[in-house]
């Protein structure tokens, strides 16, 4: 297990990496030198000399790169152009909002999905698999944002039982935060549920004609003691992988519905940076953004070794 | 055919043939601005109401239609015409170094939700349709990729194949002429599904501000305007998320119901 950990976590290393190359060097071809934007058309020829030394564009690309990597490493993403402040101060800040609210999108998610495709393999063909299918199927074609704008119209504004957008903090208490971030995360989760759900009900369908299966039934397990203990665990190497990849999906999707609840979270931050063409906030958001994907996907992997020992020798 | 099938084909022809019939009619011009009449509720002479400029929704939504369409039947060409050879080229030369660097490669693309390279482009040349194509066209290139691999793999290990190659063929001719043929189905359903997420994203893209920009209409960013009106007209956020459910749920069903279809074991497992 350790060497498989090991070897993995090298290619999450080199894949981290490489990212971090791509996402430089595509923000390196962006028009504009963000020093004379920052100082706008008036300002003196040395005096934005001054500031591009001072921000260390006057040196190489390599240079930056590397000074920008060995930041990010320390926890220094450099200076905001638009702000001057640092920008991971920014970004943490930010991330106390989209992080919880992605968290809590994949905890709702994960709770409706998985009763519900249990419960739709064990009565499969029947009216209670129809209507579930039926209800995901419907889910799956809903956009998030738009399931947001009826949460909004129906619980906040017609039955006033939560506030329409905004976000409390989380100074006064876990309750108010998680009450201000419950409709955004159920406007993420639902659709996300359906995806789950057919997931989990089609894993559980493949697993049920499994000869270990009619083996456990045989030794006179019944029907759902023999779904419980042995149909789930197997069943969770597809589930497994939806949900690592749906965590990407709810952090980026965390961006859009931040916008239709007004969250000050990392889509406000990146929105805002791209019209003030605020790069270096830009550069950054992407990177902790696919920073979070490839680190998930490293840490489903490592699940699926835990859960199938069989994965361990393959790779 | 299935139910699906028919329900999702009926649905997605209905969306194509509004698209299609946007070229030479729509009930009033999609831009022509009526304040008087603004904010109608669905009625007579407005089927579907009008909005905040008095803009007849009904023609919006069904010049709308094309937008997504286009972002979205792009997005998938891009994916199919990059993924699929980039997807053969892997399997014929299963556990080489290319076939090591295009998967690899695929891993990399794959870490970029196609919201984040829209980020990303945009931040380079400014919002606009072409940026949404780009962006979500891009994110389906490991997409295909990545299935017609699989596919083609299994397929290599048929006889029909070792045949071919018996006859001297070599592999890019057995890609071309045994192995696409035979998960041409598979692509077929996929690229279905990759349509009705390609019309999604296209609409989160341009609610975000990211996508097609004014005066060209799209059905998100219709929804990005009516957000600030939602209490006093609903409409005008019903209609449009309405358009992308139907569209969306009619090609999904479509996707279904063609691979219950076209692959008769699939209708006997379900």
């Amino acid at each position: 297990m350790l060497r498989y950990a090991l070897k993995r976590g090298f290619s999450l290393i080199i894949s981290l990496a490489v990212a971090s190359l791509v996402i430089f060097f595509v923000i390196e071809i962006a028009p504009g030198d963000p020093a004379s934007f920052m100082l706008g058309i008036n300002a003196e020829p040395d005096t934005v000399a001054a500031l591009r030394a001072e921000l260390g564009l006057d040196q190489g690309k390599l240079q930056r790169y590397l000074a920008w990597v060995g930041g990010m490493l320390q926890g220094d993403f450099g200076m905001s152009y638009t702000y001057r402040t640092p920008v991971a101060g920014m970004i943490a800040d930010r991330m106390w909002v989209s992080l919880p609210l992605a968290l809590y999108a994949l905890a709702l998610s994960t709770l409706i999905a998985f009763p519900a495709g249990i419960y739709a393999a064990a009565r499969r063909g029947k009216a209670g698999d129809m209507a579930v299918m039926g209800a995901t199927q419907l889910g799956v074609a809903v956009p998030n944002f738009w399931f947001a704008m009826i949460l909004v119209l129906v619980f906040a504004i017609n039955l006033r039982w939560f506030g329409a957008g905004g976000f409390a903090g989380w100074d006064d208490g876990l309750g108010t935060a998680l009450h201000s971030l419950t409709l955004p995360a159920i406007a993420l989760a639902l659709p996300q549920a359906a995806i789950l759900a057919r997931v989990m009900r089609s894993a559980l369908l493949d697993i049920l004609g499994e000869d270990f299966m009619r083996t456990a039934r045989a030794k006179g397990l019944t029907r759902r003691q023999a779904l419980w203990r042995h149909g789930l665990r197997n069943a969770m190497i597809p589930v497994l992988t939806i949900i690592g990849l749906q965590f990407s999906f709810l952090l980026a999707g965390a961006i859009i519905i931040e916008q239709v609840f007004f969250l000050p979270g990392l889509g406000r931050l990146v929105f805002q940076a791209i019209s003030s063409r605020d790069l270096i906030v830009v550069e950054s958001v992407v990177m902790i953004l696919v920073f979070a994907v490839i680190t998930v996907n490293f840490l489903v992997d490592l699940a699926y070794a835990l859960v199938d020992p069989r994965l361990r020798s393959r790779t | 055919m299935t139910r699906n099938l028919i329900l999702g084909t009926g649905l997605s022809s209905l969306v194509v043939l509004a698209a299609l019939v946007s070229f030479i009619w729509t009930p009033f011009d999609h831009t022509a601005m009526d304040i008087p009449a603004k904010l109608q509720q669905p009625n007579g002479t407005h089927w579907l109401g009008t909005d905040h400029f008095g803009r007849d929704i009904f023609s919006m939504i069904m010049v709308g239609a094309r937008t997504s369409i286009a972002v979205a039947l792009v997005a998938v060409g891009i994916g199919m015409g990059l993924g699929v050879p980039l997807g053969l080229a892997a399997a014929a030369n299963k556990g080489s170094w290319l076939d090591e660097i295009i998967m690899r490669g695929n891993d990399l693309v794959f870490a970029f939700p196609s919201l984040v390279i829209a980020i990303l482009i945009t931040a380079i040349f400014g919002a606009g349709a072409i940026n949404a194509i780009a962006a979500i066209g891009i994110f389906n290139i490991p997409v295909f990729a990545r299935i017609t691999r699989g596919a083609a793999l299994s397929l290599w290990e048929r006889e029909f194949i070792l045949a071919a190659r018996v006859a001297g063929k070599g592999a890019a001719r057995i890609s071309g002429e045994h192995i696409l043929p035979n998960i041409a189905n598979l692509l077929i359903v996929q690229g279905t599904i990759q349509f009705s997420l390609g019309i999604l994203a296209e609409a989160g893209l341009s609610y975000v501000g990211l996508g097609a920009q004014p005066p060209t209409p799209s059905w998100g960013r219709m929804l990005a305007d009516a957000q600030t009106m939602v209490s006093f007209a609903p409409h005008l956020a019903l209609i449009p998320g309405s358009a992308i459910v139907i569209t969306v749920l009619g090609l999904n069903l479509m996707g279904d119901g063609l691979r219950d279809w076209l692959d008769p074991k699939l209708r006997l497992a379900r």
